[in-house]
C-alpha cells in the first residue's frame, strides 16, 4: 500500500460522495457547489496520474469558468416558485434510481469481469518528469503521424460558433 | 493493494450512475445540465486513466482537453438558451416548457 | 341532317346560360333567351319533319319511311363483347312527330309564361328549368338506343321534380315534388332492371336490330325478353301515371300551371306511351301473350281516372285525372294492336297509329286546356271551382278556346279528338268488342266530366263577391298560345274528319305514321263513329242539364242520394291512403325499422367498438410520445441495458 494508493482512495471517496450528493440535494445552488467539489477531486486525480497541465486546465476551465457560469445562471433564474419544486412522483424516482443502479452495476460487472492489462498506480507514474508543454503543443498542432490538427481546428471553429451563438441568443431584444 | 485501471473505471461508473439518476429525476434545466457535466467528467477520467495506465500515446490526453473545451462551449450555449427561456416564460422546469409542442 | 343535333344542343346551351348567369340577367332578357332558343328549335324541328317526310320520303323498295341516324357515337365503348352505350339521334316517324309536339307545346308554354310568371321570384330559374326539360325530352325521343333513352328519361324526371317544386317555399309543392320523384324513381327501377335483362340476354341496347344475329339473340332470350319488356312497361307506367303508380300526377299540379301543361299533360307523361311504341316491334313479335297486361292496366286506369275526375273540385286536378285517363286510352290502343302489317281495311295494326295520333291531338288540346286553366287561375287567384262560375263574360277568348278543347276531348266530329279517339275505339272493337264498349263508355264519362268542368267554370253560380273585389281579366300574351293551339285542334279535326268520312282521299295522319311505315288512309267505321258521337252528345247534354243552371238541384240531389260514392270518388278512392298505409305501416314499420335497429346497434356498434378500441389503445401508448427528453433517455437506457444483458447472457 503506497502513498499514491491512499491518496487515490481518499480522492475517489471524495468524488463519489459529492457526485451522489450533487444529484440528490434539493437545492440547486448546493448541487452546483458539490459539482465544484467533484471537479476539484477530478483535477486531483489528474495530478495523481502525473497530468499536471490537464489538472490545471480542469481547474481553470471547469471549476473557474463553467461552475461560475452555473452559479450566475442559478442566481439569474432563482425566482422560481418554491411550491413547484421537485414534485416528481416516488414511483418515477424509484424507477430512475433502479435504472441508474442497474446501469452502473452492469457496467461495473463488465469492468470487473474483464482482465485489463494495466500498470499499477505508484510513485513512478505520479512523479515521472512532467509532460512538457512543447510536446503537448506539437501533438495538438501536428498535421502528420499522431497529430491532431483537424480536431483542434474543428474545436476552434466550434468555440467561435458558440461565442457568436451565445451572443445572439442571450442579447436583449 | 495495487491501484489499477479497474478502480478508475469503477469510480467513473459511479459518477455516470449518479449523473444518469440526476438526469432522469431533475426538473430544473440547470440541474439537468449539472448531471450532464457529471457524465462528461466521468468520461474524461476514463480517457486520462486509460491513456496513462494502459498505453504510451497522447490520444486520451488530447481528447480530454477537447472534451473539456466542448463541455465549456455546450454549457455556455445551454445557459444562454435557458436564461432566454426564463426571461420569456419566467419558468425553468422541463415539463412546463411545452409551448412549442403543439 | 346533322343540324338536328342543334335541336338538343340549343336548349342545353340556353339552360347553361340561364342556369349559370341567370341572376345577373333581367327577367326579360332571360325569358327572351329561353324563348328564342326554343323558337329556333321549333323551326329546326319543323324543317327536320319536312325534310324527313317529304324530301327523303319513302324508301323505294319497302314503301316505308326508313330510320335515319344523322348522328351517333359510342359514348361508353368499354365492353368487349360488343355491348356499348351510344349517344345519337334517331329519326323515324314517331320521333319526328314527337319533335313537333314537344317543340310546339314547349314554345307555346315559353311565350305563355311571359305573362303567367310575370314578376315571380326565380323567373330566370324557371326558364332555365324549362330549357333543361325541353332538352331532356327531345333527347329522349330521338334516342338511338334504350340506354340513352333511360338517361334522358331520368333527366326528364329531374327537371319535372325541379319544376313541380318551383315554389319551394310552399310545403305542399315540396311534398308533391318529392312524391313525384320517388314514385317515378321507383318505377324507373323496374325500367333499369328491364334494360339490364334486355342488354344481357340480347347483347345490345338497340331498340330493334334486325340483323340475322340480332333476331337469333331475341329468339335465344326466350321468356326473358317479354319479362324485360314488361319491366320496362312498369317504368313507362310510372312515368305515364298508370294505375297504381298514378298517385304523383294529381299532386304534381302544385307546380306552375304552364309547367303542368308542358310536362304533366302534353309531353313527359306520354313518355311511357312513347317507350312502348318505340319497343312495339318487339312487343308484337315476341311478347304478344303479355300485351293484355298493357290493355287491362290501361282500361282500368282510364275508368278509374275518369270516375275520380267526375268528383274533383280543383280544376287542375280534374284536368290531371283527365290526362291520366287519356294516356290510358293511348296505352290501350297500343295494347290492342296485334300485328305490324297495315292493310287498307281496319285490321290489327290500327291501334299503333291511333295511339300516336291520339298522343298528338291530346298534346295540343290538353295543353290548350291547361293553359286556359292557367289563365283562369291567373284571373281569379284560386284553383277551386267554387271561386269561379260565370267567367265567360270576363274571359271571352279563354272561354272559346276552352270550349273547343272540351269538344275535342269529348270526341265531337270536326274536332281533332274525335278522329283519334274514334280510331282507338275502332282498334279496340277489332281486338275485342268488350274492350271497345268499355272504352266507349269511358269516352262518354270523359265528355261528362269535361263539360261539368266547363259549366262549373264559365256558367253556373257566379262567385260575385270575389269577382267584384278582383276584376278578372285576360293578358294578351297568354291568349295567343291558346288561340294557336285551338286553331291546330280545329284544323286537324276538320281535315281528318272530312278525310275520314271519305269526302276526299288525301293524306292523313296514318300516311305519315303507321305501324309498318306504309301509307295508311284513315277511314272511319260509320257504326263506331256514329255510336261514339251519339254517346258523347248524350253525355254533354246530361252535363248541360245538370250543371248549366244558376242552381243545380239535380247535382245536389245526386250528392245526397249517393253520398258515399261521391265521397269516395272525391277522395280518389283512397289510393293515397292505401299507399300511406303500405309504405308507413308495412314497409317502414315491419321492414325498415328492424333494419334501422340493426344498422344503429349492430353495424354502428361494431364501428363504434373499433373507434373505441383505437382510441383506448392510443390513450394507452400516447405516453411513449410525450416529448419529454428525460423519459426518452430513460427508455434509451433501459433498452441499452437489455441489449447488454442479452449480449452477456448469450
Amino acid at each position: 500500500m503506497n502513498t499514491e494508493s491512499i491518496v487515490f482512495i481518499v480522492l475517489a471517496f471524495f468524488v463519489a460522495l459529492f457526485s451522489v450528493l450533487s444529484v440528490t440535494t434539493k437545492r440547486i445552488i448546493r448541487a452546483a457547489t458539490y459539482l465544484l467539489f467533484v471537479l476539484f477531486g477530478t483535477a486531483g486525480l489528474y495530478f495523481l496520474l502525473g497530468y499536471t497541465f490537464l489538472g490545471a486546465v480542469q481547474i481553470m476551465v471547469y471549476a473557474g469558468g463553467i461552475v461560475v457560469l452555473y452559479i450566475f445562471a442559478i442566481m439569474l433564474t432563482g425566482k422560481t416558485d418554491k411550491s413547484k419544486q421537485y414534485t416528481l412522483s416516488l414511483g418515477k424516482r424509484a424507477a430512475a434510481l433502479l435504472a441508474a443502479l442497474i446501469g452502473a452495476g452492469l457496467l461495473m460487472f463488465v469492468i470487473i469481469s474483464h482482465q485489463f492489462v494495466s500498470k499499477a498506480l505508484d510513485a513512478n507514474i505520479t512523479n515521472e518528469a512532467a509532460l512538457p508543454i512543447s510536446v503537448i503543443g506539437s501533438t495538438l498542432l501536428n498535421a502528420g503521424e499522431g497529430g491532431n490538427l483537424l480536431p483542434f481546428e474543428a474545436v476552434s471553429v466550434l468555440l467561435l460558433a458558440c461565442i457568436i451563438g451565445g451572443l445572439i441568443i442571450a442579447r436583449k431584444r | 493493494m495495487n491501484i489499477t485501471i479497474d478502480y478508475f473505471l469503477i469510480l467513473s461508473a459511479i459518477m455516470l450512475g449518479a449523473g444518469m439518476y440526476g438526469f432522469f429525476t431533475r426538473r430544473n434545466t440547470l440541474a439537468i445540465l449539472i448531471s450532464v457535466e457529471l457524465i462528461l467528467n466521468a468520461a474524461d477520467i476514463n480517457f486520462a486513466a486509460f491513456n496513462r495506465l494502459c498505453q504510451n500515446g497522447l490520444e486520451g490526453y488530447v481528447f480530454t482537453l477537447f472534451s473539456i473545451a466542448i463541455a465549456a462551449a455546450e454549457t455556455a450555449i445551454a445557459i444562454a438558451v435557458m436564461i432566454n427561456v426564463y426571461r420569456m416564460l419566467k419558468n425553468n422546469f422541463v415539463d412546463e416548457l411545452d409551448t412549442l409542442k403543439w | 341532317m346533322t343540324y338536328t343535333l342543334f335541336i338538343i344542343l340549343l336548349p342545353l346551351i340556353s339552360f347553361l346560360i340561364l342556369g349559370l348567369a341567370g341572376k345577373s340577367l333581367s327577367h326579360k332578357t332571360a325569358g327572351i333567351i329561353g324563348t328564342l332558343a326554343l323558337g329556333v328549335v321549333t323551326v329546326l324541328s319543323y324543317y327536320a319533319a319536312y325534310e324527313y317526310f317529304f324530301v327523303i320520303g319513302r324508301d323505294a323498295v319497302t314503301g316505308a319511311f326508313e330510320r335515319q341516324v344523322p348522328f351517333n357515337f359510342a359514348w361508353l365503348p368499354f365492353f368487349d363483347q360488343g355491348l356499348h352505350f351510344d349517344m345519337g339521334i334517331l329519326l323515324d316517324p314517331i320521333s319526328v312527330m314527337m319533335l313537333i309536339v314537344i317543340s310546339t307545346v314547349s314554345f307555346m308554354v315559353h311565350i305563355y309564361s311571359f305573362g303567367y310568371m310575370k314578376g315571380e321570384r326565380g323567373f330566370q330559374r324557371y326558364y332555365a328549368y324549362l330549357s333543361l326539360f325541353t332538352m331532356s325530352m327531345l333527347g329522349l325521343v330521338v334516342a338511338t338506343n334504350i340506354f340513352q333513352m333511360y338517361l334522358f328519361w331520368e333527366l326528364v324526371g329531374v327537371s319535372s321534380y325541379l319544376l313541380i317544386g318551383f315554389y319551394y317555399a310552399s310545403p305542399a309543392a315540396i311534398a308533391a315534388s318529392k312524391k313525384a320523384f320517388i314514385v317515378t324513381r321507383f318505377a324507373d327501377l323496374f325500367f333499369l332492371i328491364g334494360i339490364l335483362i334486355y342488354g344481357f340476354y340480347t347483347g345490345s341496347f338497340a331498340f330493334v336490330f334486325d340483323t340475322p344475329e340480332g333476331l337469333a339473340s331475341y329468339a335465344q332470350a326466350g321468356i326473358l325478353l317479354p319479362l324485360a319488356l314488361t319491366l320496362m312497361f312498369i317504368g313507362g307506367a310510372g312515368k305515364s301515371a298508370m294505375f297504381p303508380l298514378h298517385i304523383w300526377l294529381p299532386d304534381a299540379m302544385e307546380g306552375p300551371t304552364p309547367v303542368s301543361a308542358l310536362i304533366h299533360a302534353a309531353t313527359m307523361v306520354v313518355a311511357g306511351v312513347f317507350q312502348v311504341a318505340r319497343l312495339f316491334p318487339l312487343w308484337v313479335t315476341y311478347a304478344q301473350d303479355w300485351m293484355p297486361v298493357i290493355i287491362w292496366v290501361g282500361v282500368f286506369t282510364a275508368f278509374y281516372a275518369a270516375a275520380v275526375a267526375c268528383a274533383q273540385s280543383d280544376i287542375k286536378r280534374v284536368l290531371a285525372f283527365s290526362t291520366i285517363s287519356q294516356i290510358a286510352f293511348m296505352m290501350v290502343a297500343l295494347g290492342v294492336c296485334t300485328e305490324l302489317q297495315t292493310g287498307h281495311e281496319h285490321v290489327g295494326s290500327v291501334g299503333y297509329m291511333a295511339s300516336m295520333f291520339h298522343l298528338f291531338t291530346h298534346a295540343m288540346f290538353k295543353a290548350c286546356l291547361f293553359l286556359g286553366a292557367g289563365c283562369i287561375i291567373h284571373a281569379v287567384h284560386s284553383n277551386e271551382m267554387s271561386a269561379m262560375g260565370g267567367l265567360r263574360k270576363y274571359l271571352p277568348l279563354t272561354h272559346i278556346t276552352f270550349l273547343i278543347s272540351c269538344l275535342a276531348i269529348s270526341g265531337i266530329p270536326f274536332f281533332s279528338g274525335f278522329s283519334s279517339k274514334d280510331e282507338i275505339i275502332t282498334a279496340c272493337m277489332a281486338y275485342n268488342p268488350l274492350v271497345g264498349y268499355i272504352m266507349t263508355g269511358i269516352a262518354a264519362m270523359t265528355a261528362f266530366y269535361m263539360f261539368r268542368l266547363y259549366y262549373g267554370i264559365f256558367w253556373g253560380t257566379e262567385n260575385k263577391e270575389l269577382h267584384a273585389a278582383h276584376h278578372p281579366h285576360e293578358t294578351k300574351i297568354m291568349t295567343w298560345p291558346l288561340v294557336i293551339l285551338s286553331v291546330i285542334t280545329v284544323g286537324v279535326g276538320v281535315y281528318t274528319t272530312l278525310a275520314g268520312f271519305g269526302l276526299f282521299d288525301g293524306y292523313s295522319f296514318g300516311s305519315l305514321i303507321s305501324a309498318d311505315g306504309r301509307d295508311y288512309r284513315i277511314h272511319f267505321d260509320t257504326g263506331v263513329a256514329l255510336t261514339s258521337t251519339i254517346v258523347a252528345i248524350v253525355a254533354i247534354a246530361l252535363a248541360t242539364w245538370i250543371f248549366k243552371g244558376e242552381r243545380q238541384p239535380i247535382a245536389d240531389k245526386l250528392y245526397a242520394t249517393f253520398p258515399r260514392l261521391h265521397r269516395w270518388a272525391y277522395k280518389r278512392f283512397y289510393m293515397d291512403e292505401v299507399y300511406q298505409f303500405v309504405t308507413h305501416r308495412i314497409i317502414f314499420g315491419c321492414v325498415s325499422k328492424p333494419i334501422a335497429w340493426f344498422d344503429r346497434h349492430v353495424v354502428d356498434g361494431f364501428f363504434d367498438f373499433l373507434a373505441w378500441g383505437t382510441n383506448a389503445a392510443s390513450e394507452g401508448i400516447k405516453g411513449l410520445q410525450s416529448g419529454r427528453v428525460q423519459q426518452y433517455a430513460m427508455f434509451y437506457l433501459v433498452g441499452t441495458i437489455l441489449l447488454i444483458a442479452m449480449l452477456l447472457i448469450f
